[in-house]
């Protein structure tokens, strides 16, 4: 007797529920372009395997300034060998040392994926202090 | 083939050395390489160290020139913000004027009255009375800061410095309140207006942070000195406590030196040479 009201109300509901799928059907969802500066272009490696960075720069960073604030220890072997001079932004091998463009690599990224370091409000950037 | 007990057992002994050789014959081999060794934090060779950092003023040679250019260079050195720089209008439009009271200091000038209060006397010499001090964080021995932080965002090094993680500071002023020297300054506004020029070696403060002198920390492990003993034209000396043989112990073996508020058992690391 209630059939039809039965059947669009599981339409509306199933509709509603699959709301978050088909809102973004169609939507660009590609990962943006991230560009490496010249530097680190030349420089051809990072801190730690470039997967290894893309998933564990945050703790790394995290270690870097307790190493650092806490031990006084401020230089960093990596296992490629190579040192860098623990720190986020002062100094050549610095992160933005070699990343020089913080826009065009680690803005895009974030924004993409909404993070928002709030480092800067302290930390500055290469740009900011020629500016 | 036929298989006695006597070969299955050799065999089977030949295999027990093999595996266990193998944790030490890889052992050799890695560190013949080197390449893929673990990840390593030290100091850099070229840092200062010393079993407790303190400093020696002289104020005999002090003068207000001597002292303008200490705090100028400290202030540049670490992004210390000055009230007194009128911000870019441009960059930072509609900024509410600064409170003087609000003010930032790492290193300052005093009257002998305000950095001494407890050692005031009617019969002062006047040479006293018009003399520059320079007062600042006194790295306590026994810091009540740190016995203040509830986050230890405020803590003692092994080699005497009273540093701040800035990132762990929560803004709760406990610390503040516990200094008896007034070492410590809170950041009731964003600092970076007020730098006139930002130094890139050094990150600037945000609103909500308690801040204070941490000895050029970053400067001594790149095996450079405090900017104020750069600055301060001999009249500063940073240097180690307990080592007999250093500068700071010569000086103050020699002549007569006293601390700020010595009775409140702080022991304080900063001697002003008299
Ligand atoms: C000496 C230069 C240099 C320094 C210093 C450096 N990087 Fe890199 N970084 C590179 C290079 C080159 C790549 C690309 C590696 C590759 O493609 O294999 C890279 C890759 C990355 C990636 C991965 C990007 C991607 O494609 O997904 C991240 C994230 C990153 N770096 C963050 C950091 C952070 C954070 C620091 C500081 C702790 C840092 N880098 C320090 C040169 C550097
Ligand atoms: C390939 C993408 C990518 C690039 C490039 C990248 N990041 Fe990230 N970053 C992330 C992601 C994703 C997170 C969030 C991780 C999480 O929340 O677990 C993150 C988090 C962080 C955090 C921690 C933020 C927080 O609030 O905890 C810091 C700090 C950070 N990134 C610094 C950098 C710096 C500096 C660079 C440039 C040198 C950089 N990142 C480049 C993807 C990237
Ligand atoms: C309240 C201000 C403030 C904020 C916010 C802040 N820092 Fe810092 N950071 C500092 C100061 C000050 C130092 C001290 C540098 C020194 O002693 O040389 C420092 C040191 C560091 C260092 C080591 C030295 C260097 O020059 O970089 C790292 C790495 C670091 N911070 C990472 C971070 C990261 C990652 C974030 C964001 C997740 C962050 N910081 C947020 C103020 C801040």
């Amino acid at each position: 007797m209630s059939k039809n009201a039965i059947i669009a109300g599981l339409v509306v509901f199933v509709a509603t529920a699959l709301f978050p799928f088909w809102f973004n059907i169609g939507g660009s969802n590609a990962a943006p372009e991230i560009e490496l500066s010249e530097r680190a272009k030349a420089a051809r490696y990072c801190v730690l395997e470039k997967y290894d960075m893309r998933a564990e720069h945050m703790s790394l960073l995290d270690e870097w300034r307790d190493s650092v604030v806490r031990d006084a220890d401020r230089l960093y072997k990596g296992t490629n060998g190579k040192s860098f001079n623990m720190s986020l932004s002062t100094g050549e091998d610095s992160c933005l040392g070699c990343h020089t463009d913080k826009e065009k690599f680690c803005d895009r990224c974030h924004n993409f994926v909404s993070v928002a370091p709030y480092c800067w409000e302290c930390h500055t950037t290469p740009e900011e202090v020629t500016r | 083939m036929i298989h006695s007990r006597r070969s299955f057992i050799k065999a089977a002994g030949v295999s027990v050395l093999a595996i266990g050789a193998a944790p030490a014959i890889k052992a050799v081999a890695a560190s013949g390489s080197g390449a893929a060794s673990l990840p390593s934090k030290t100091r850099r060779p070229e840092a200062f160290s010393a079993k407790r950092w303190g400093m020696a003023i002289d104020c005999r040679r002090m003068n207000g020139d001597i002292a303008g250019n200490i705090v100028k260079a400290c202030r540049k050195a670490n992004n210390v913000p000055d009230f007194s720089h009128k911000p870019d209008e441009d960059k930072y439009p509609g900024l509410r004027p600064p409170k003087k009271d609000q003010e930032l200091k790492w290193i300052w000038e005093e009257s002998y009255h305000h950095a001494f209060p407890e050692m005031e006397d009617e019969f002062l010499a006047d040479k006293f009375k018009s003399m520059p001090f320079l007062v600042t964080c006194n790295h306590c021995k026994n810091a009540p800061c740190v016995q203040a932080c509830p986050t230890r965002a405020t803590f003692k090094r092994e080699d005497g410095v009273v540093m701040m993680d800035f990132h762990r500071c929560i803004g709760c002023r406990f610390c503040m309140a516990a200094c008896p020297f007034g070492a410590r300054s809170f950041n009731f506004r964003d600092p970076k207006p007020f730098i006139p020029e930002i130094n890139p070696d050094f990150p600037t403060r945000s609103k909500g942070v308690v801040e204070k002198c941490n000895l050029c920390a970053g400067r001594l492990a790149k095996g450079l000195q405090p900017a104020c003993v750069e600055a301060s034209e001999g009249t500063i000396v940073v240097g180690d406590l307990e080592d007999p043989g250093s500068e700071i112990r010569a000086l103050l073996k020699e002549n007569y030196a006293i601390r700020r508020k010595q009775e409140l058992g702080t022991e304080p690391s900063v001697y002003y040479i008299m």
